[in-house]
């Protein structure tokens, strides 16, 4: 069943690489929101996955009675899942940001930082 | 350039000047009485070290080794060093930067004596590059003259690009001998010159040489450097940094000389400078100039006669040195005061100065007659050692003589044009107000062209402390030197009169000579300088090429570079390891299971193809319900939570943040770009197979079942993801809190007020 999950990360991959090849922003944002999730995923699966069983301990016991999907990836999802958030935000904040001031979200016209022409010598 | 100064009463500043003055004096002349005290020492046991560790698990140390070459060289740098400290005092008077200006001129001392003291081929490395430093800040020490400017980076980067050379021919040298300490480098010269590194190790050294000591065709920049303030010219450019090449070529002559490449290289290009430069300094019309190119004709001889190993010829090198030092840069101090206290320096409107500058004439005379070659000065004694040295060449006699009497006849009569010209003849309408120098500027000049004649007179004065332990030091081996001002008539004394007949004709035909030089460098098709520009101009213009083509400025062609060298990789770890054996199981799901997988997988195909952001928006929540499935079936539920929650927390972000963007207009809308989804499709299957390479892997996890023993015994938590989040790996999660605050702070100064609340809620997530 994990290689399911490898053709659909790559898919996910594939989606996400060409949105955000695009020159609208917004579309490089939705990239990187495919891209973020298939990052998640591909850990997810690498831990291997176990149906139905979170990894919990019964009143009682001291360790799982019956095996139980790895908690590891799941720790680590958690905070990529949030980090993930933060990077998101910010850049739907800078696309804003860059909207505002450029009056545009084609990134081939912001070239504030490298003219395309002149500049360099003296 | 400072012009004319009529300073009548002292000011408080210039008392302050004075005193500044004074204590910077105090340095050289300290360093002067302690180096002398070390004479005798030297004279005696050969050799004395000092040694410091500095990074010794490079085995670099910063130790210092004073022999009677590092110690003639030395006295030299402190003891004109103290003349030109008094000298620039006067000459700088009331300039605003003199502070700076004395900075930079320590900086340069220090560096200069560490670079002749230095014991260790690394440590002499970096005081040679300070010495290149302090040479940039003082040559452009005028910085808002253009010309100033051009000159000090010039001279910067043509001795700099020589310093790359002698460092990668230093550390050559160190790898064969197998230490940088200079007293064993210069104990294994028979290992080196039989290495087969030999050849690339001379070339390099000489190279880096031969920059900083203005060699053609890499003399252009010394002329160039004149435009630095006449103390700076006087110390650097003629009695001490443009000598560190020398004093290396000497330093290392006992390693890598003896050899017919050492002899050939260093005797042509020696030869070849001295005439090219006394061709060139005969054209020009600038004292200081002219004083410029005598310098490159001196430094060219030099090189010549160390080509040999003949221990006369290095005697003679080693007394030129000495000579050359002290008359030209008492010659140099009298251009300066000429140009200080008249205006100018042109030779056209100079004339008759000796009635208002007699003592700056008389120190002109003594230098002039030092540098012309006539007894009883000690340029005297130096010109005939010259020659009694070029005539001993075992090789080529002939060509080194011929050299050094054609360039000493050139000096003759530059050493006559400079002395003369500016003194004699009728004296200029415009000159009749000039006055004589005040004793700080007299003094410098007075004090060397009297040296000059002092040691001509009683040469045992330096011929036993200073000259002979320096040519023992450089041939390796002990040798006797003996200076004497009358040698009888023998062959050098015959070439000595020939080169005042000759130097005489020039003085007197030299403008028909100049004419003549003149036409024949209209002749040559490029000068050095030139090509130096063309060089530069091509190096900006092929940087700019290179960074327009790296630098696009387009950030999709950034990201393509990334994309596609990650796909690259990833494949080519791939089939290099050859670990995937790409034998697939169809998986095996539930009905509920494909159903998740499909969601997910329409919603990733519908945000890249429709057209319209809104639905690409809605797809994009109907994936992450899809993940949020999967991570539920397979015993994920926190996670799957987690995801539900951000899911949503974002699309209300960006549903509020929507009204701002032009979603509406067309501008979303883009046409299919196939290259870009032909990298897309490749990107994704080098992840899609890399994962069922990992995937294909058994699998064992210790730390996995750490996490399920430890959770109930050692963290007293039932819910093992928890415990892992808050407490084995606490600290993780406050960074992520940190990341999430710091990345809200940064949407927030982004957008301003209004959104600064949504933003913030995203640093909280469930336990």
């Amino acid at each position: 069943m994990e290689t399911a999950l490898a053709v659909l990360v790559g898919a996910m991959t594939a989606t996400g690489v060409y949105l955000m090849l695009a020159p609208n922003l917004l579309r490089y944002l939705f990239g990187l929101i495919l891209l973020s999730n298939a990052a998640n995923l591909a850990i997810f699966a690498a831990g291997r996955l176990t149906r139905a069983v979170p990894p919990l301990v019964p009143e009682g016991l001291d360790v799982p009675p019956v095996p139980v999907a790895n908690a590891l990836p799941q720790a680590m999802i958690l905070t990529a899942i949030v980090i993930g958030f933060g990077l998101l935000a910010f850049t739907l904040a800078l696309v804003v940001s860059c909207y505002r001031q450029l009056g545009t979200l084609n990134s081939d016209t912001m070239r504030l930082a490298e003219p395309p022409a002149a500049g360099g010598e003296h | 350039m400072v012009g004319r100064k009529h300073t009548v009463a002292m000011a408080p500043g210039r008392r302050s000047e004075i005193a500044l003055t004074l204590v910077v004096l105090a340095v050289p002349l300290c360093l002067s009485l302690w180096l002398l005290s070390m004479v005798g020492t030297v004279r005696e046991h050969g050799s004395l070290e000092f040694a410091l560790p500095w990074v010794p698990s490079l085995g670099v140390s910063l130790d210092f080794l004073v022999d009677g070459l590092s110690l003639l060289f030395a006295l030299l740098i402190s003891g004109i060093g103290v003349f030109v400290t008094l000298y620039a005092g006067s000459y700088l008077a009331g300039h605003a930067l003199l502070r700076r200006f004395y900075l930079s001129l320590l900086l340069f001392m220090l560096g200069m004596l560490g670079l002749v003291l230095a014991g260790n081929l690394i440590t002499l490395f970096v005081f040679w590059e300070v010495t290149t430093i302090a040479s940039y800040l003082l040559i452009g020490f005028d910085h808002s003259s253009e010309t100033a400017r051009r000159a000090a980076l010039q001279a910067l980067l043509v001795t700099a690009l020589g310093g790359l050379c002698l460092l990668a021919g230093l550390v050559l040298l160190g790898m064969v001998v197998g230490s940088y300490d200079l007293s064993t480098v210069l104990g294994q010269g028979e290992i080196v010159r039989s290495h087969g590194l030999y050849g690339p190790i001379l070339i390099l050294v000489l190279l880096g040489t031969f920059a900083k000591s203005a060699q053609v065709p890499l003399h252009f920049w010394l002329p160039n450097a004149m435009a630095a303030p006449t103390p700076v010219s006087a110390y650097l450019h003629s009695a001490t940094m443009v000598k560190a090449g020398i004093y290396l070529i000497a330093r290392l002559h006992p390693v890598l000389g003896y050899t017919d490449l050492w002899m050939w290289t260093l005797t042509l290009v020696g030869a070849g400078t001295a005439v090219i430069a006394a061709v060139l300094a005969l054209r020009q019309t600038d004292l200081k100039l002219a004083l410029a190119y005598t310098t490159v004709v001196a430094l060219g001889t030099l090189t010549m006669f160390l080509g040999s190993e003949a221990s006369v010829a290095i005697a003679a090198a080693m007394t030129f040195i000495l000579v050359h030092s002290f008359y030209k840069a008492a010659l140099f101090m009298v251009v300066g005061i000429i140009d200080h206290q008249a205006g100018t320096r042109e030779l056209g409107s100079l004339g008759g100065l000796a009635a208002r500058l007699p003592v700056t004439f008389i120190a002109a005379l003594a230098a002039g007659l030092s540098m012309a070659g006539f007894p009883p000065f000690l340029g005297f004694i130096g010109k005939e050692l010259k020659y009694e040295g070029a005539l001993a060449i075992a090789s080529e006699p002939l060509l080194v003589a011929g050299a050094a009497v054609f360039a000493n006849a050139l000096m003759v009569a530059v050493a006559a044009t400079v002395v003369l010209k500016p003194f004699w003849g009728r004296l200029p309408a415009g000159l009749r107000s000039t006055r004589e120098a005040t004793p700080g500027l007299l003094a410098g000049p007075l004090l060397l062209a009297g040296l000059g004649l002092t040691f001509g007179l009683a040469p045992g004065l330096v011929a036993e402390s200073l000259v002979q332990p320096a040519v023992t030091a450089v041939l390796g081996r002990p040798e006797t030197v003996k200076l004497k001002l009358w040698h009888g008539i023998n062959l050098p004394f015959f070439l000595s009169v020939v080169t005042l007949l000759l130097g005489t004709t020039i003085f007197l035909g030299q403008r028909r000579l100049r004419s003549v030089f003149d036409r024949l460098a209209r002749l040559l098709p490029v000068s050095a300088d030139h090509s130096w520009d063309r060089a530069l101009a091509l190096f900006r213009h092929l940087a700019t090429v290179q960074t327009r083509f790296l630098q696009h400025g387009i950030l999709r062609h950034y990201l393509a570079v990334v994309f596609a060298s990650v796909a690259i990789v990833l494949l080519w770890v791939l089939a290099e390891g050859g670990v995937l054996s790409m034998g697939l199981s169809w998986p095996e799901l539930t009905v509920k299971e494909w159903a998740a997988l499909v969601l997910v997988l329409t919603g990733a195909l519908f945000a890249t193809t429709s057209r319209a952001p809104l639905a690409a928006i809605c797809s994009l929540g109907a994936l992450g319900v899809g993940i949020a499935l999967i991570y539920l079936f397979f015993g994920a539920p926190d996670v799957a939570i987690t995801q539900l929650l951000v899911e949503t927390l974002f699309l209300v972000l960006v549903a509020m943040t929507l009204h701002r963007l032009p979603v509406l207009s067309g501008a979303h809308i883009a046409g299919f770009r196939p290259w870009d989804a032909l990298l897309a499709l490749l990107v994704g299957s080098a992840v899609s197979l890399t994962m069922l390479a990992v995937l294909e892997q058994p699998f064992t996890s210790p730390t996995r079942s750490f996490f399920e023993q430890a959770a109930v015994a050692q963290a007293y938590g039932r819910n093992i993801v928890n415990v892992i989040l808050v407490d084995f790996r606490a600290l993780d999660t406050f960074g992520e809190v940190l990341v999430v605050l710091v990345a809200a702070v940064g949407a927030a100064s982004l957008l301003g007020q209004r959104l600064r609340g949504g933003k913030a809620a995203g640093g909280k997530r469930q336990p």
